[in-house]
């Protein structure tokens, strides 16, 4: 019944429309799109305007590819978010294993609030409560190299690691665990032959989440970060304040083509189950 | 223990009186404290033999799968203690009892082959590769799936998964196998070729079967013995002719088959054997349950198919008015209200030359086949 | 161990192996949930004690803080106490970031309502697989970099941007319109970067919905309107709480969305707090304030659990 087309010819009497749903529906979409299709094209701008049209051409992405400033911003990003990815997954992955498919123990409750906090916490607030910290840290060790920019990352990135990896546990059977315990497998080998292969799409997703959000992060690591540990968003909010040219363009229009690609796999990865 | 006398005579006649595979003793069972307390299995003794299938039958929420569960390892027994050859195994873990299961839903490992299904319980006992496949294939064999043997287990039917299932767990060989309602997700046609096939392999392959089912047509055409449990406990452990023919207790008479139940007072009782005379006034020989001997008012129970309608009168111990004809094909059922309203039904075969047409509204004379009569303990 | 083999003899076997399993089970958890839970304590959860601690202390002269109690930053958030007479009043610049936090945040969420609903309608009655694409469109722009996009609309935006530029070049406009640097743009902003947060939880629970419902409804002669007012609304009720909590919550909370498209002057909540850590030097003050945000973000969770949970009752 669901899979029969929903749009019914004009004149017949649909249950499941609404007059003028789908005008704002398609209005949404464009409103959604129009302003990244925008700054995609003009980052193939000729001429320096971000608005004014003067003919194709590469030379912004040229101009970005040869700005030593970008070139590390970039590394520096994708250090940090290669960093955070990794741990935080680990983490979430073990975190994941201890809070499913067990009966309600006491504390449990306190332990999702914590995993949680940093998606419940306003940004803003963790950034300004870490800058605290690390400066009282920094006081006390003199320490100012990347590794608090590392530590916050990795938090922030646990929630967001350990909800897809969450999900496919609960979907999974604790069945087969009991199946191959009964075959005669050690808990660690029930873990390594038969939860991990079967974990793994959840913990790619959870991974590629996890990369995703360490690298967009603004806020947190605008108050984080010292001296000279840009990263590309830093950078490009940095940016902002002065005149922009479709240099800008082009470095954004490369971060959306590697969100995108992370989030089409993203998509792909979590809605391959059943 | 509750044993019916016929079930060990049975046994004992046949020859085989076989050494104790699993033994269950004073089991209990206790899931959640406080208010959520619930008694899964209230103090279970019970004993499978060697080579032998037994079933344990009863409706969903007995305590059967729990039990299974005890001796598979998944979970661990309150109190009491289960042996397997004389060893006390209630402390192991489940990968170290030689106890393999087929679980209901089949628990087929989805990121593995077939012959990685059949063969993982084998590698795992740190089994070299060759023997492993050699393994494989033999149980391939008799499970008749060769050709499936690369196969995803997702590409297969339910009812190769079934097989698959089953050759998984008899790979290991082990001492006992564990069946929980492995039939229950297969279609009618299906079941009934399965049920052959699983007698098949428990003949071939030598192994205790223990069968949990809620099927009371499965547990009886397949076991050598069937529990009948409710409730947390085992009423009665019989052969299935055994429990069909002489229920102990008013649960197991209702829970398998159609049974009439009658008021009846004792005359005179020895040895499982008794005298009873029906409210009819009629006086029928009786078989009393074992270690009891029945007095005073007693519930029999009698099965429609024990009972015979005729127009005759004269000698018969019961009589009633015929309200109902039901046609079957095979059979009719005649639903008859005796003296003091009490419902009886008669099944009677209906073979060609001794069909009788009894209409409603008759008075008719109900004769009882000998044996027939079983006098219940409550 | 003697006294495991005499539990043996007695038959308490399993029931000491089931023990020692659940204990062995409490060891496992807690060994598996410290790394996670030790990261979150020490570089999320832990440094929040801290702001705590700071917004009852003095404020130190360059920055920082110096070790005295001192209720000053608490009575800042609202009140100010004039440095010549010492007369108490309300600090007005503060009330009004305020206000306009809690205005655009209420804004942002009522126009992704207007906008998501109709929207995740549309996909939910879409045939499943090109609702697949439907809803992979609004999932791209959910995970896409916000400041990005942010900065994709302030290009719309600006003077020289392609609305000021097309409606001049059609000369319907004179000179541009300014519409960057507004409250204006900042609540486009925050419509456009959180509005897939409305639309997924609405398209769930619409998802849902059980359309013999809708069905019956016609039926017993309800027009359009009176269907979804009476019988699509109430049953989708959870997705819209949800949808309009995770835009309200993130929109109060703002900083890039409103330092980018609002300038210096029209300042958020989090732009507030900002000042107060960089050139306002007032970390006490800035303590405060984060969390008096805090207390309304958990203040709309509290709404938003009350209201799933009583109301769930009444359906059963």
């Amino acid at each position: 019944m669901a899979d029969r087309a929903v749009a019914a010819p004009r004149g017949r009497f649909s249950v499941r429309e609404q007059r003028g749903f789908t005008t704002v529906a398609i209005l949404c979409f464009v409103m959604l799109y129009a302003p990244m299709v925008t700054l995609v094209i003009y980052s193939f701008n000729d001429g320096n305007s971000i608005a004014v049209w003067e003919g194709f051409s590469w030379r912004w992405y040229e101009s970005a590819i040869n700005n030593r400033e970008i070139r590390q911003a970039t590394v520096r990003s994708l250090q940090v978010a290669s960093f955070a990815t990794v741990v935080s997954t680990i983490a979430a992955t073990m975190a994941a294993l201890a809070t499913t498919r067990t009966p309600p123990y006491r504390g449990l409750t306190f332990v999702y609030g914590l995993i949680n906090q940093p998606l419940m916490v306003p940004e803003i607030v963790t950034a300004v409560a870490l800058l605290v910290f690390f400066a009282i840290i920094k006081g006390f060790t003199g320490y100012t190299g990347m590794g608090y920019l590392l530590a916050a990352h990795t938090a922030f990135c646990i929630p967001f690691a350990y909800m897809p990896i969450r999900a496919r546990l609960e979907d999974m059977s604790l069945t087969l665990e009991q199946a191959a315990a009964d075959l005669y497998a050690t808990p660690w080998q029930t873990f390594l032959y038969v939860t991990l292969p079967l974990l793994l799409p959840g913990i790619l997703a959870g991974a590629m989440l996890a990369f995703v959000i360490s690298l967009d992060d603004v806020v947190i690591t605008l108050f984080v970060a010292g001296p000279g540990q840009d990263t590309l968003p830093l950078y490009v909010i940095g940016q902002l304040r002065r005149i922009v040219t479709p240099e800008m363009n082009a470095v954004s229009s490369l971060f959306l083509l590697v969100s995108a690609l992370l989030v089409t796999l993203f998509f792909f990865l979590s809605r391959r189950r059943k | 223990m509750v044993e019916s006398v016929v079930a060990d005579a049975a046994a004992v006649s046949a020859g085989e009186r076989r050494r104790t595979a699993v033994q269950v003793q004073d089991v209990t069972k206790i899931f959640g404290t406080g208010e959520d307390r619930v008694v899964a299995l209230d103090d279970v003794s019970v004993a499978v033999r060697e080579n032998e299938f037994f079933t344990l039958l009863g409706p969903s929420g007995c305590g059967k799968t729990t039990l299974l569960r005890l001796i598979a390892g998944f979970d661990h027994p309150t109190a009491g203690a289960i042996l397997l050859d004389g060893a006390d195994i209630s402390a192991l873990p489940p990968f170290r009892r030689p106890v393999n299961t087929v679980f209901q839903s089949y628990a087929l490992f989805p990121h593995m082959t077939v012959a990685d299904n059949i063969g993982f319980g084998l590698k795992m006992q740190g089994k070299s590769k060759d023997e492993v496949s050699h393994a494989v294939d033999d149980m391939l064999r008799l499970v008749r799936m060769t050709e499936l043997k690369h196969r995803q287990t997702s590409q297969i039917s339910g009812g190769q998964q079934q097989r698959v299932a089953l050759a998984r767990a008899l790979a290991p060989h082990p001492k006992v196998l564990l069946l929980d309602e492995p039939l229950s997700a297969l279609d009618l046609k299906l079941r009934k070729e399965m049920q052959i096939e699983l007698k098949r392999l428990q003949g071939q392959t030598g192994i205790t079967f223990i069968f949990v089912t809620h099927d009371q047509e499965e547990a009886l055409t397949m076991s050598d013995r069937v529990a009948v449990m409710n409730q947390g406990r085992i009423l009665q452990v019989g052969t299935p002719r055994g429990i069909y023919d002489h229920p102990a207790e008013r649960f197991v008479a209702n829970f398998i088959g159609e049974t009439n139940f009658l008021e009846a007072d004792i005359v005179s009782a020895a040895s499982g054997r008794a005298t009873v005379r029906l409210s009819s006034g009629g006086t029928v020989p009786a078989t009393a349950p074992e270690g009891v001997t029945p007095t005073g008012r007693v519930t029999v129970v009698i099965r429609p198919e024990h009972a015979r309608l005729t127009r005759g009168g004269g000698e018969a111990p019961l009589s009633g008015r015929l309200e109902n004809v039901v046609y079957f094909g095979t059979d009719t059922h005649y639903h008859l209200r005796l003296d003091g309203d009490v419902p009886f039904v008669v099944r009677m075969q209906n073979i060609r030359d001794n069909e009788e047409d009894f209409r409603a509204g008759e008075m008719l004379a109900i004769e009882i086949a000998r044996n027939a009569v079983q006098i219940l303990k409550d | 161990m003697t006294e495991q083999a005499a539990a043996l003899r007695d038959g308490t076997g399993g029931e000491l192996a089931g023990q020692a399993a659940s204990r062995q089970a409490a060891r496992n958890r807690l060994l598996l949930l410290s790394p996670a839970l030790a990261i979150i304590g020490a570089a999320a959860a832990g440094p929040l004690l801290i702001v705590l601690v700071y917004s009852f202390l003095q404020k130190g002269n360059y920055a920082g803080v110096i070790w005295e109690l001192s209720p000053d930053a608490w009575f800042n958030v609202f009140l100010e106490r004039d440095i010549f007479d010492d007369t108490v009043s309300f600090a007005d610049a503060h009330l009004s970031i305020f206000l306009r936090s809690l205005r655009l945040a209420f804004l942002a969420t009522a126009l992704a309502f207007l906008v998501g609903f109709p929207t995740a309608y549309f996909i939910a009655t879409r045939p499943p697989r090109s609702r697949n694409i439907w809803l992979f469109l609004i999932t791209i722009p959910f995970w896409t970099n916000l400041l990005i996009r942010t900065f994709a609309i302030m290009e719309i935006l600006r003077n020289e941007g392609v609305v000021n530029v097309a409606l001049m070049s059609v000369r319907i406009l004179e000179e541009p319109i300014q519409m960057l640097y507004t409250d204006f743009a900042i609540a486009v902003g925050l419509l456009y970067v959180y509005l897939p947060l409305m639309v997924l939880p609405l398209y769930a629970s619409i998802e849902k919905l059980d359309f013999r419902l809708v069905e019956a409804g016609y039926d017993l002669y309800a027009t359009r309107w009176r269907v979804l007012r009476h019988v699509i609304f109430p049953l989708v009720r959870p997705g819209v709480v949800a949808g309009s909590i995770l835009v309200f919550i993130p929109a109060l909370g703002a900083y890039v969305t409103p330092r980018v498209l609002g300038g210096g002057k029209n300042m958020m909540l989090g732009n507030l707090i900002e000042f107060q850590f960089g050139q306002g030097r007032n970390w006490p003050l800035g303590s405060a304030l984060s969390l008096t945000l805090m207390a309304l973000v958990m203040v709309a969770l509290i709404v938003y659990v009350r209201s799933t949970t009583s109301k769930g009752g009444e359906y059963g």
